[in-house]
């Protein structure tokens, strides 16, 4: 699968679903968790989003805090697993 | 020797007048928590000393003395009697862990107001429903919470203001807001604190019922005794503690011991703002020194999951005692803190109605792993007979956690409902909603809860409440919700969902309704598995049986299904 634009599907995403103030903006870098913009239980969301879009499955203990910490890191995480796939 | 010293002679020799003492209070006084976390404690000549370490997002650091959180809380006090708000009046509190979400409380506090602190991360609808049931005069936000606000503004014509406190004028103030900045704002060194007495409205925390809407759990003022006698004997707090307590104010771990406990004993205490991870948190024992970490099973779980090779990074050394709160504490988890911190992770039980400890275990007492320890010294609990409604009088017998409703930080009603507070009570006793049994010696065990409500990471969701929000979805026709186990958050919530003609199950329509309900009521309460059915179990009166969904989840027996409808 083509992954490209995947940094800006994810970022245009986490902007739309969980930024509550429209005036901030958000880059590949700006730290998601430890910044409180997405907390450990709307990871879940994210992370499904992530295996809708992408047809992964990311397991648990590769779904932490610090992979989910910014757009850049889940682009990493990402086409971890759809190299993964083949 | 621990504060409490032996447990058994605090049990026998018992009175609040010890904290009575302590406080330099007694009946008839007045009693503003504002001032005795504050003043007085500047007037025992320690307004120097540091009160709060507080550390945010991106490296931002602010350090506050006993002198600093005086002034800064009688300047946020004569802030809000500027804008004519008075005692009685609910001021909400919706903000992130920053300064002003502690300061404001007691700022609050100090006109006599009821501080209604509510949880940042709720969504429109849960934050409406205990706006209205408050009928809340003013909301202290930050602008990246104002959108939720100003959603639901219309239908709050109780609410005056809103106070934005990061107002940077980038853009206009919408209507009834106004930009209060602490940093600017001219400091009051002398406000009058309003005479509240020991029966005085204090604060206000919502909690979650099985058939109805959120309760506004009622607390005074005196609660403080109370909070003060606990945080010193089952959290041993000292004075030279450097003190972490995890929980947000947003939920009453976070006021009681996060909030009106240390400051009231003159302890310093840290506070992070930032989301979970196990280096971060690590980091700030090991930068602050902390001494004393008040935390809750799902993080030390989730500290468990991140493994052990991480902790030997850190100099944890100056940490003493360690104490946990909001679900029941595994075994597995007192071992592996033994094992990696040197001390276990004392369980403590209670709830926003006790609004303290009410049972614990204690340092110098045997810690049973698993065990939620023995009643508060003053404070009588039991385990019921659910049929009689007596104590049992053999141990070992699953029942009902039941306490004599006597100590000074119990609450007082639910807000504007009476009736159901009247509800929490059989045969004298109040009844926690929490199953357990008793071993020989007097230690509680957790069994359970006795109802239908979710424990989620030590935090309750209603059932109820995030099926009434599945209705609002347009592809859902029925649900019903109940709890799945979890590894880390104890239980996570799972909704059975009938859609109505016209939709079809999908991994779209899936997600849109997590985050449907992740919006509306909050992260917690967002269903983190859904399963689309084609009907749902239900009596032959049409009531749905949550209990046979929850049975499944839990690999329980279903029992008597007689009015099951399809029978």
């Amino acid at each position: 699968m083509a992954l490209e634009g995947l940094k800006d599907t994810v970022l245009n995403y986490v902007t739309k679903e969980y930024l509550e103030d429209d005036s901030e903006t958000l880059t590949y870098d700006t730290p998601l968790i430890s910044g409180g913009i997405v907390d450990s239980f709307s990871m879940v969301s994210l992370k499904r989003f992530l295996e809708n879009k992408y047809a992964i499955q990311i397991p648990d203990d590769k779904a932490t805090p610090e992979a989910f910490d910014s757009v850049n890191k889940i682009a990493t995480l990402v086409e971890e697993f759809v190299a993964k796939k083949g | 020797m621990s504060n409490i010293g032996s447990y058994d002679e605090r049990a026998k020799n018992f009175s609040w007048q010890i904290a009575e003492k302590e406080l330099g209070w007694k009946p008839g006084d007045v009693i503003n928590i504002g001032w005795y976390c504050t003043d007085r404690i500047c007037q025992q000549g320690k307004g120097s000393k540091v009160a709060l370490y507080w550390e945010g997002h991106a490296g931002a650091e602010k350090t506050f003395t006993y002198n600093d959180i005086r002034l800064a809380t009688n300047t946020i006090g004569a802030f809000l009697r500027g804008l004519g708000l008075k005692d009685g009046e609910r001021i909400c509190l919706f903000m992130d862990k920053i300064p002003e979400l502690y300061l404001g409380f007691l700022g609050i506090l100090k006109i006599g107001a009821i501080a209604q602190p509510l949880f940042s991360a709720f969504g429109d609808e849960s934050l409406f429903v205990r706006l209205s049931n408050a009928e809340t005069s003013a909301v202290i936000t930050q602008k990246k919470h104002a959108p939720k606000v100003r959603k639901i503004l219309e239908k709050l014509p109780h609410v005056r203001h809103i106070i934005l406190v990061d107002h940077d004028g980038a853009s206009p103030l919408k209507d009834r807001e106004v930009a209060f900045s602490l940093e600017k704002a001219a400091a009051v060194e002398r406000l009058d604190i309003h005479p509240t007495k020991a029966e005085s409205p204090s604060v206000l925390h919502y909690t979650s019922g099985t058939t109805g809407m959120p309760k506004g759990v009622k607390h005074v003022h005196s609660s403080l005794i109370s909070q003060y006698l606990t945080a010193k004997w089952a959290l041993d707090l000292r004075e030279d503690d450097i003190y972490w307590c995890t929980a947000d104010p947003g939920w009453v771990t976070g006021t009681s011991y996060g909030i009106i406990a240390p400051f009231a004993l003159g302890v310093t205490q840290g506070v992070m703002d930032a989301g979970f991870s196990a280096e971060a948190w690590y980091k700030f024992i090991e930068k602050r020194r902390v001494t004393m970490w008040y935390s809750a099973p799902t993080a030390i779980r989730s500290l468990m999951k991140a493994g052990d090779e991480i902790v030997k990074k850190f100099d944890l050394s100056s940490l003493r005692h360690l104490a946990s709160v909001g679900e029941p504490l595994n075994s597995e988890a007192v071992v592996w803190s033994e094992k990696v911190f040197g001390k276990p992770f004392y369980d403590t039980y209670w709830q926003t109605e006790t609004g303290c400890i009410v049972i614990s275990n204690y340092p110098g007492m045997e810690v049973r792993a698993g065990s939620m320890g023995k009643p508060f010294p003053g404070i009588t609990g039991t385990v019921l007979d659910p049929v009689k409604n007596e104590p049992y009088t053999t141990h070992g017998k699953i029942g009902l956690v039941g306490l004599k409703f006597d100590w000074p930080s119990r609450m007082r009603t639910y807000w504007n409902n009476e009736e159901a507070f009247q509800k929490k009570f059989r045969n004298g006793w109040y009844i926690t909603g929490d199953r357990s049994k008793l071993d020989a010696d007097g230690y509680f065990w957790f069994a359970g809860r006795d109802d239908d409500i979710i424990n989620t990471a030590g935090h309750l969701v209603s059932p109820f409440e995030v099926e009434s929000a599945l209705l609002e979805h347009p592809a859902v026709a029925e649900s019903a919700v109940v709890s799945k186990p979890d590894p880390i958050n104890l239980e996570v919530v799972k909704a059975f969902v009938a859609l109505k003609p016209g939709f079809t199950a999908s991994q779209d329509l899936d997600l849109d309704i997590m985050n449907f309900i992740r919006k509306k009521l909050s992260p917690l309460a967002m269903p983190q598995e859904i399963e689309f059915v084609p009907s749902l179990p239900k009596t032959r009166s049409g009531k749905i049986m949550r209990r046979i969904l929850h049975a499944k989840e839990w690999g329980e027996e279903i029992g008597d299904t007689s009015t099951l409808e399809n029978d």
